[in-house]
């Protein structure tokens, strides 16, 4: 059986694709990638179709060695040093480095080392094919609260070894992609409500005006944001109603937190404003200590913006730029062609 | 008709709000519109998810503008009162044994009752399930009778067993995984309300329950039919009308 086995499974490295819409009203969380114009580069790398499930990693990547005659992967997100070693003996630091943004040719038995995340907080690594694992609902996104979906409904762990679709790789020239722009936009955009009368329009002008830092306690469900407390009208319990990815609710402390892709489907706090869908991936890529502030815009402009996002994805393959081929690979199609005879100088 | 408000919920939801509290009127206009809504197939419409007092709409509105879906609910609004609610009537067993129910002494305690009428309270009414949330399959059922709604736990246990029965202010729970939780446990289901092989939900928005009580020998013979794949539960009946 094709496989990856994960060798070291990294800070909290998980099965995802674009969700699990369709089953909020039973309490079943949307989940996906947090980044999901991210996954979706990784998966155009390696020829996959953008709702592919690709492994998602935060902060620390994880080590797997590839249990397949040979495979294709790709990694795009956050800068991270990812490692090609011959097997799972090599020495520490002996292997190749290749950068995210492309893709790669792995054979059997070669081990990939992704380090500490720089710069962002996901990396996703797609393969080629993509991982041979039953849907749950309609996704195999990983769902820890409830306990389903992805590799076992877990995070991964050591030892796991993850089924592939396919059991080699396709001939083909490896890519790049060109101008995919992850950079953190300075403000995030956002809508005002649902429950923006719970706070004085002094409060929220408040809001909006102050810098906040996300913090330690941050994770899938929601990113916890330290700054200016925002205080509200009349306390801040209110009987449950439903909660939308990037919904901005102020509990008690004031301190904002901006529900991402695991948030329970319905919560009691109120919520301020709800970041706009076209800003929720590079939310979903800002790390721990990062400074963010907010703009308020109309439901129009954000539909504006998805339109404007979605017709970019809709283009992703074109930013895809073949690497060059390995040098001894040309050498060989150039002996093949006569082009050359005798030795040829790869360094030349 | 019941007054309503349509907020925004960023891009690609909006909030159909009836009110702020949890009330069974409420319950019923929002069960209403969100099967209302779905009986229309309503192209961009991705899914509904009713609360006790409002109606999320998640809608793609890059296929359906948020205008054209108001109009929509606008128009399902004016029928509202003519729509009757479709749901099913239920009987879960459940074990109010102490040995299961760790909080059954102290919600005794704190409600001057002795732990026999607390089951007899808690076991009386007919729940209406408000609204499914926070895990897979879990359903907040009320009203819980006003002598046992009592404020949550100040410390929430970082874990309980699945299959829980807790109550907190008015409403009741069966919390279907292991879970943190702060509400009072006061009995255990043995019947699976999420089923993660077929990953379905036994109970839904707009059903109707009652708790029969049962033994802990019936509790284990239960729990071990479930685990061996053998137990089946159906409702008692369909029901169709506005809810109680």
């Amino acid at each position: 059986m094709p496989a990856l086995r994960i060798l070291s499974a990294g800070l909290s490295t998980t099965v995802q694709d674009l969700g699990r819409p369709g089953f909020q009203r039973l309490g079943v969380a949307l989940g996906g990638a947090l980044d999901p114009v991210s996954l979706r580069a990784a998966n155009a790398l390696v020829g996959n179709p953008g709702n592919t499930g690709a492994l998602e990693a935060v902060y620390r990547g994880p080590s797997f060695a590839v249990e397949a005659d040979d495979a294709r992967l790709a990694f795009v997100g956050a800068d991270a040093a990812i490692e090609i070693l011959a097997d799972t003996d090599a020495d520490a630091g002996s292997g190749e480095i290749v950068p995210p943004m492309r893709s790669v040719h792995l054979r059997r038995g070669q081990v990939v080392r992704i380090g500490s995340l720089k710069s962002g907080a996901t990396l996703y690594v797609a393969v080629e094919g993509g991982f041979d694992i039953e849907p749950v609902l309609g996704s195999v996104s990983t769902d820890g609260r409830g306990r389903m979906g992805g590799w076992q409904g877990r995070a991964l762990i050591d030892g796991d070894v993850l089924p592939l679709r396919r059991a080699t790789a396709s001939e083909r020239d490896e890519c790049r992609i060109d101008g995919l722009d992850l950079a953190a936009p300075r403000r995030f955009r956002a809508v005002l409500g649902p429950q923006s009368d719970y706070f004085s329009a002094a409060e929220i002008a408040g809001f909006f005006a102050g810098d906040y830092t996300v913090s330690a306690g941050s994770n899938r469900m929601g990113m916890r944001l330290e700054g200016r407390p925002i205080r509200h009208r009349n306390g801040f319990n209110i009987a449950s109603d439903a909660i939308a990815t990037g919904s901005i609710q102020i509990p008690g402390s004031g301190q904002p937190i901006v529900l991402l892709a695991d948030h329970q489907t319905t919560g009691g706090y109120p919520k301020i404003a709800t970041v706009i869908s076209a800003d929720l991936p590079a939310m979903g890529r800002l790390p721990i200590g990062a400074t963010i502030s907010f703009a308020p815009v109309t439901v129009a402009e954000a539909a504006a913006a998805r339109r404007e996002l979605f017709a970019a994805l809709e283009r992703i393959g074109e930013q895809l730029v073949p690497l060059a081929p390995p040098a001894a690979a040309v050498a060989a199609r150039l002996q093949e062609c006569n082009l050359i005879s005798g030795v040829y100088d790869a360094a030349a | 008709m019941l007054e309503y408000r349509v907020l925004s919920a960023g891009d690609t939801a909006l909030v159909v709000e009836f009110g702020d509290r949890i009330d069974r009127e409420l319950s019923t206009a929002v069960l209403a519109l969100a099967q209302g809504l779905e009986a229309e197939h309503i192209a961009g419409v991705v899914e509904t998810v009713p609360t006790f007092r409002s109606l999320m709409v998640h809608y793609e509105p890059l296929v359906l503008p948020i205008d054209s879906l108001i109009a929509r609910i606008d128009a399902q609004m004016q029928r509202l009162k003519a729509r009757d609610i479709v749901g099913h009537l239920w009987h879960l067993p459940v074990c109010y044994d102490p040995r299961l129910a760790i909080d059954l002494d102290g919600v005794a305690r704190r409600t001057s009752l002795s732990p026999r009428q607390v089951v007899e309270r808690h076991s009386a009414p007919l729940y209406h399930v408000y609204m499914l949330g926070f895990l897979p399959g879990q359903a907040y059922m009320g009203d819980v009778a006003a002598e046992l709604a009592l404020d949550r736990l100040e410390t929430p246990r970082t874990k309980i067993p699945a299959g829980s029965l807790a109550i907190a202010g008015t409403i009741s729970c069966v919390f279907p995984l292991e879970t943190p939780c702060g509400w009072h446990i006061i009995g255990r289901c043995p019947i699976p309300l999420w089923d993660p092989a077929r990953a379905a939900a036994l109970l839904a928005p707009a059903d109707k329950v009652r708790f029969v009580p049962v033994s802990v020998r019936e509790y284990e013979t239960l729990v071990t039919r479930a685990s061996q794949g053998v137990l089946r539960i159906e409702p008692v009946s369909e029901f169709v009308g506005a809810v109680a």
